[in-house]
């Protein structure tokens, strides 16, 4: 049997590895999938409590979390296909006119 | 057997995690982002959530990541020579180091929390997918009916801003 802190383990390192891939990562759509590690870090943790709790509300949150990065996904994408349309640029340092 | 499984699928998905940040082209990113959706379905099967680890692999790998293809091979990006920005490097040592203190925190917590009902062997003679979906159309029917309006808000915002604007809406400034 594998302990739970081995899953919260995994999950953590997930975690800062997307992290990670949002700080410093130039290209938004990247910056996107880092977002898409982050949720999946998240769910581990969700399964994994779940699974050591012995309740499956855990695991319907987990889908939850899936329909809304399924959600993330077409609305962040629609915004790069507008950006890229109009400026060409898909690098995040790129897209700055909201930063006034 | 289950340990061999669980350090499999651990160290592939945490290098498949590294190597989706730290890839130069965004192709091998996705094919990497795909690797780590598998073995982390391969996670969830150990920790006995089927119904999770199928829908990961059809919605995640089947239609999440296939818009992300269908969005890059749309774009036709060039290979970026500076892909990283070096001047936030150095948060992730801050945001690393704390990670690890609240790991520390709560792994060494006295409280182990109160056991529900659904324990593996209750679910097992229903079958994972009926009893989630008994439970999700019970308890949780409300959030369920707030994540369709979610989807369908997030649809047509989608489609509304994706779609190519026509030169009426272009000249009509003074609206």
């Amino acid at each position: 049997m594998v302990p739970i802190s081995a899953y919260v383990v995994v999950s953590a390192i997930l975690f800062v590895t997307g992290l990670a891939g949002v700080l410093i990562r130039r290209n938004f759509i990247i910056v996107m999938m880092s977002v898409e590690i982050m949720l999946n870090a998240a769910n581990i943790n969700l399964v994994a409590f779940a699974s050591h709790l012995d309740s499956l509300g855990g695991q319907i949150m987990a889908l939850f979390v899936i329909a809304i990065a399924a959600g993330e996904a077409a609305v962040g994408l629609a915004i790069i296909i507008v950006v890229f349309r109009g400026k060409l640029a898909t690098n995040v340092d790129q897209i700055n006119l909201l930063k006034w | 057997m289950v340990q061999i499984f669980f350090t499999y699928f651990a160290l592939v998905s945490i290098a498949a995690g590294i190597l989706t940040v730290s890839l130069r082209n965004p192709v091998h990113c996705g094919i990497a982002l795909l690797a780590l959706l598998g073995h982390v379905a391969g996670l969830f099967v150990l920790l006995h959530a089927e119904f999770v680890a199928v829908v990961q692999i059809i919605i995640y790998a089947g239609a999440i990541l296939i818009l992300y293809l269908f969005v890059l091979m749309l774009l036709n990006l060039k290979t970026e020579e500076r892909y990283f920005h070096r001047r936030h490097a150095w948060y992730i040592t801050g945001v690393g180091a704390l990670t690890v203190e609240l790991l520390l925190v709560l792994l060494a917590s006295r409280f182990g929390g109160a056991k529900g009902p659904a324990a593996v062997e209750a679910v097992e003679q229903i079958g994972n997918s009926m009893a989630i979906g008994i439970l999700m159309f019970s308890d949780y029917l409300l959030p369920f009916e707030i994540v369709g309006i979610f989807l369908l808000g997030a649809i047509v915002g989608a489609i509304v801003l994706a779609k190519t604007p026509s030169p009426a809406d272009l000249s009509g400034d003074e609206r």
